[in-house]
């Protein structure tokens, strides 16, 4: 997806993304990101916590209007309101996916 | 405050993402053409959601069968969209939590509450929706959607967009 910021961004529309790896996405010399510690599949929060998602969209605004040039970043302070071990169980999917599969049999021999 | 950007993958990702090279290509920069309180804000998530009623799902059954390859088509998201309309096809992550609540990737009250407010001049009329999972290359993104996307952005006159990567 920074390929995708970087492809609008060059044609003329600003953009901030919000991510759970900005170490990542900082490679891509990024316009503006905004940094989240969060599972996968959910940047902006829990389902039902609009305090939260008001929090990261808060912080999206304040990267737009703070950055003043490209490499941006942001880190969003707030700690996910799940115990580790079950936000990790959690956000992966119920059957691995076919690249991970694929990597866990060529692991094994198979 | 600096995060931890790999919390919650395994360490064997954890190496592969920070060996990844910086790219070598120059920063792209496009400024904000006029204070945010003015802007129209468009949203984009790559979390595979579609409209279960009305659109194709994103394409899983080629994935499975060529795993280093992704659907590079997107969708449109309209803005009045409620969380029993989408359905979502991405193999990489949960679908649990964004079915129960699809503002958790693509933040619609937020960005109405900040509307409301005056924070941002408005929030768009509709939004995007992409599977983050795609060919190393991403030759399609860059070539092909990219520039559509950034041409429909630009006829309903988008100041702003906002991505979320899956």
């Amino acid at each position: 997806m920074p390929v995708l910021a970087r492809t609008i961004e060059s044609l003329g529309i600003p953009t901030v993304t919000v991510t759970m790896i900005p170490d990542l996405a900082m490679k891509f010399r990024p316009s503006r990101v905004v940094g989240v510690e969060f599972p996968f599949g959910h940047n902006f929060g829990t389902p039902g916590n609009d305090e939260l998602m008001l929090t990261v969209a808060r912080a999206a605004c304040q990267a737009l209007e703070e950055a003043g040039g490209p490499g941006y970043r942001l880190d969003v302070d707030v700690e996910w309101p799940v115990p580790l071990e079950t936000a990790y169980r959690t956000w992966h999917p119920p059957v691995p996916s076919p690249i991970v599969a694929e990597m866990l049999k060529r692991r094994q021999g198979g | 405050m600096t995060i931890d950007s790999y919390k919650y993958l395994p360490r064997s990702m954890r190496t592969m993402y920070e060996s990844v090279p910086v790219i070598d290509e120059p920063a792209e920069w496009a400024p904000l053409p006029k204070p945010l309180h003015h802007c129209t804000v468009a949203l984009m998530t790559s979390a595979g959601i579609y409209l279960r009623d009305s659109q194709e799902p994103f394409d899983v059954e080629r994935e499975r069968r060529e795993p280093t390859w992704g659907d590079p088509t997107y969708r449109i998201i309209p803005r009045d969209v409620r969380s029993e309309d989408i359905a979502c096809s991405h193999l990489h992550i949960s679908h649990d939590d964004l079915l129960e609540d699809v503002d958790v990737v693509l933040p619609i009250r937020a960005f109405s509450a900040l509307e409301a407010e005056g924070r941002i001049g408005r929030l768009a009329d509709e939004h995007y929706s992409f599977m983050g999972y795609q060919d190393r290359r991403l030759l399609d993104w860059r070539n092909i959607q990219g520039p559509e996307l950034a041409a429909r952005l630009k006829e309903h006159a988008v100041d702003v967009l906002l991505l979320a990567p899956a």
